[in-house]
């Protein structure tokens, strides 16, 4: 229903002031994201004048002896969620297509709810799980020194990413008009072709958006990911340094912003680093945003 | 040999171990849940009894009970909802009811779905900026609900404008013509016929609320207390963050109370999540349209 | 005596569907009044017009003048809720509130802050037996109304406007997902109806508008072709596009 304000003149007092207070709470969301920014801003900008740019894109972070190298940190961060994107993105989408396409109604009453269950596991219970399960077994499995390494996290964190992209992906196959699949199946397609040469390449745009989404999951995942990746922040060389410990930015505000002081170098280095995660956020967002915008606008025309 | 495979690899084949392979990665996905759940229960059930529950830690937290966990943890769930429920529902009010389809709205929807997905750490660096230094709220429960309920908040709008949505537009019409105001509709048929949607989605945020750790770690969690906490102005310490600490930050600790701990926070966490498919499963049993 | 008197009436919406051009018609008081055509033609829209309905949705344009009684209900500082308690509505699909029965008839009246118990009862009373509904129902009246058939469903729609008391009924296609028996139940009760309300009827097929018109509108394309009374509309129109609507040649 496409409504407009109903002329407030008629109305009671009563009525006038739920209506503004409902229309206050409505531009609230806008409110909390500029107030967001403007904190990060002013918070983490000094860093940018107190720490030269040299600095800043060195070599080490050891915020005691004045290192401030945000590298190791972005580089951790970003080989991580690459391997956990790699890992969780043909799991998400295969359980995806598996639930909307082949699997029958009593399979999918189960599954739902199950992937909707690992959504909303805190991800301090994954990291201790991570912790007790997965860094002993992968270190014997892998003869590692330590079990606590970017891998383990990358595991995890993939894991973790699987719930958003099954139910944006999930959603993106539902809304596929099912004559789209009958058409396919009448000119002879099997299901399987049906779902890979159709029904799949027609809902991309929400499969990009299930990636996109995934990634912004997986680069802001702090407890789960601190807890077991052993939080060294060394510059990652090579591939091989998926194997050893490692720290991601979110992992590194979590653990040292609590003994910083207020207004202290390190603190605005830190806020930095929360601004710099705040528009990946942004970006990762704004990308969805406009494809599962666009791909509503297709729907209209091709329904219209 | 190309051949060979071509005629190997018939349509049909190929169906039977495409599918094959989706059931797997399915399995991949899900079991894991079944086995973390099954294998928490049991590891975790033996630790659990009356003290555990309702007595203080002792002996650096190697004895003794988590009682101020719990207690931290509800509180923060509870304020939670007092700052997010009520411009959560109102906000998708004006989302499903009112706002105009122009610029403005678009803009809030953009808002929405960018608060969603902000890291909760800086959730937490916000919540510091702002409750904890610039408002003088302290490292207190205050500040930590307050600092969750703006990150729950994107989850209640969405969810409960889909709620909102989901209620036939005749009956607004219908309410309309028969002289009452936009308002009257909304709270005499819209919203109770929203209200297990909404109550759904409001259960959801607040179970994500009541697990996060990072939004609460400079914001109002403490490491140890020796008392509970007295007012909304006091630190306090929680099962998330609690479990943190015990599985990361003491040495020796004993396993056993690091899986009762695990299984109190999930215990918390799948009973919400299970009171509200309850509601939402109820509800639609009884709707009438 | 005309009740309502629309004056060159024009309507569009913002997404291009049905509109109204340049529409004058005189609703006359005590008598039904049908609107027929074919479907988009505008009925609707001019109904929706009549009880200021349509500000919900999103109208583009409109000019000129509806008048009832002589007032101009689209004047500044006339209150849409005064016009749509003296204008009701029924839909043509029964759309009974998630209430139960007692609660939809009164509906009209509670929102206009009516509160006292007795009269309450009474207007239920009095409005589910003009809607000849009251035998049917009066035992359950705390029933959901769901539970009710789609006949009883519409005359409770109907109830539920008779319990406004208010001065026209507007029925839109009223009886459009309804079997012959409550169809000719309702019509039955729009012909009493009529000596006491003003009544305007957009019905679902021609010959439910010839059975029931008083006077009668041909509307085709948002465009008032033809109005007259009912027996000369139906047995000699003057323009051929009536003509060959009534007899069948398309709609």
């Amino acid at each position: 229903m496409n409504t407009t304000f109903q002329k407030s003149s008629a109305l009671p007092a009563s009525e006038w002031i739920i209506t503004r207070l409902i229309q206050i709470s409505g531009y609230l969301s806008i409110v909390f994201v500029g107030l967001i920014s403007i904190f990060l801003i002013s918070e983490g900008s000094p860093a940018l004048v107190e720490v030269p740019f040299s600095s800043l894109f060195g070599e080490r972070w050891y915020p005691i002896e004045g290192y401030y190298s945000i590298w190791p940190l972005l580089s951790g961060s970003l080989l991580i969620t690459v391997s956990a994107i790699l890992l969780a993105l043909p799991l998400g989408i295969g359980t995806a297509v598996y639930i909307s396409e082949i699997a029958p109604q009593w399979i999918k009453e189960i599954l739902k709810p199950l992937v909707e269950l690992l959504a909303g596991l805190p991800s301090v219970v994954l990291g201790f799980i991570g912790i007790l399960v997965l860094v002993p077994f992968l270190r014997r499995a892998l003869d590692l020194p330590t079990g606590l390494s970017g891998f383990t996290g990358a595991l995890l964190l993939g894991w973790i990413a699987i719930p958003t992209i099954v139910s944006i992906a999930e959603d993106a196959l539902n809304n596929v008009p099912a004559s789209y699949r009958q058409a396919a199946l009448a000119l002879g397609a099997t299901r399987w072709q049906t779902i890979w040469g159709v029904t799949v390449p027609a809902a991309r745009s929400g499969i990009l958006t299930a990636l996109m989404l995934g990634i912004g999951r997986t680069l802001g995942e702090t407890m789960a990911v601190m807890m077991v990746t052993g939080n060294a922040p060394v510059l990652p060389s090579g591939l091989n340094a998926l194997f050893q410990p490692l720290r991601t930015m979110t992992a590194t505000i979590a653990s040292e912003m609590g003994e910083v002081a207020k207004g202290s170098t390190h603190y605005h280095v830190l806020f930095l680093i929360g601004m710099a995660l705040f528009i990946f956020s942004l970006t990762v967002n704004a990308i969805a945003f406009t494809l599962s915008n666009r791909r509503k606008k297709r729907a209209e025309r091709l329904l219209s | 040999m190309e051949i060979k495979l071509r005629k190997y690899f018939t349509p049909a084949r190929k169906e039977k171990i495409g599918e094959s392979t989706l059931i797997l990665f399915g399995l991949i996905t899900v079991l894991p849940i079944i086995a973390l759940i099954v294998f928490i229960i049991i590891k975790g059930l033996p630790a659990i009894s009356w003290t555990f529950l309702t007595e203080m830690p002792k002996n650096g937290m190697r004895e003794g009970g988590i009682l101020p966990a719990i207690i931290g943890t509800f509180y923060l769930t509870l304020g939670t909802a007092l700052f997010a429920v009520p411009p959560g529902i109102a906000a998708a009010i004006f989302l499903a009811e009112y706002a105009p389809d122009n610029r403005a709205t678009r803009l809030i929807r953009i808002a929405i779905v960018n608060l969603a997905g902000i890291p909760s750490v800086v959730y937490g660096l916000f919540g510091l900026g702002l409750f904890v230094i610039f408002l003088k709220f302290g490292i207190s429960i205050l500040a930590a609900s307050l600092t969750l309920s703006i990150m729950t908040l994107p989850v209640i709008i969405s969810t409960a404008e889909e709620a909102l949505r989901a209620v036939p537009s005749s009956f607004r019409v219908v309410s309309i013509s028969l002289g009452a105001t936009r308002w009257q509709t909304i709270r005499r048929i819209v919203l109770p016929q929203a209200l297990p949607g909404i109550l759904t989605g409001v259960i959801l945020g607040l179970e994500r609320a009541a697990g996060e750790t990072a939004p609460i770690l400079f914001t109002g969690a403490a490491f140890f207390l020796p008392r509970l906490p007295q007012s909304p102005m006091d630190a306090t310490m929680a099962l998330p963050y609690h479990l943190f600490v015990i599985s990361t930050q003491v040495p020796g600790m004993p396993v056993d109370i690091q899986y009762g701990t695990v299984l109190v926070l999930l215990a918390f966490v799948l009973g919400m999540n299970i009171l509200a498919s309850v509601i939402r499963s109820r509800a639609r049993a009884r709707r009438q349209w | 005596m005309e009740k309502i008197l629309i004056r060159d009436f024009s309507l569009t919406y913002s997404d291009g569907q049905e509109s109204l051009k340049q529409v004058n018609l005189a609703v006359p008081e005590n008598a039904i009044t049908v609107l027929f055509g074919p479907a988009g033609g505008g009925k609707s829209s001019l109904l929706r017009s009549i009880n200021r309905l349509n500000e919900l949705a999103d109208v583009a344009e409109q000019k000129g003048q509806i008048l009832l009684n002589g007032q101009d209900i689209y004047a500044p500082g006339v209150n849409p809720i005064d016009i749509r308690r003296k204008v009701g509505m029924v839909f043509s699909r029964p759309v009974v509130l998630p209430l139960s029965i007692y609660d939809n008839v009164i509906y009209g009246n509670s929102v206009a802050g009516q509160k006292n118990r007795k009269l309450l009862d009474q207007q239920v009373e009095t409005a589910l037996r003009q809607a000849v509904l009251w035998e049917e129902v009066h035992d359950r009246l705390n029933d959901p109304a769901a539970m009710l058939s789609g006949g009883q469903q519409q005359r409770l729609c109907l109830a539920r406007v008779l319990a406004l008391e208010p001065e026209v009924i507007m029925l839109d296609e009223p009886t459009s997902a309804l079997d012959p028996v409550s169809t000719s139940k309702i019509e039955s009760l729009l012909q009493e109806l009529k000596r006491t309300y003003t009544i305007i009827l957009a019905p679902h097929n021609t010959q439910q508008a010839a059975r029931m018109a008083d006077f009668a509108a041909f509307f085709l394309q948002g465009e008032l072709i033809e109005y007259g009374t009912g027996d000369i509309m139906f047995t000699r129109p003057k323009d051929q596009r009536t003509q060959d609507y009534i007899s069948g040649r398309f709609g």
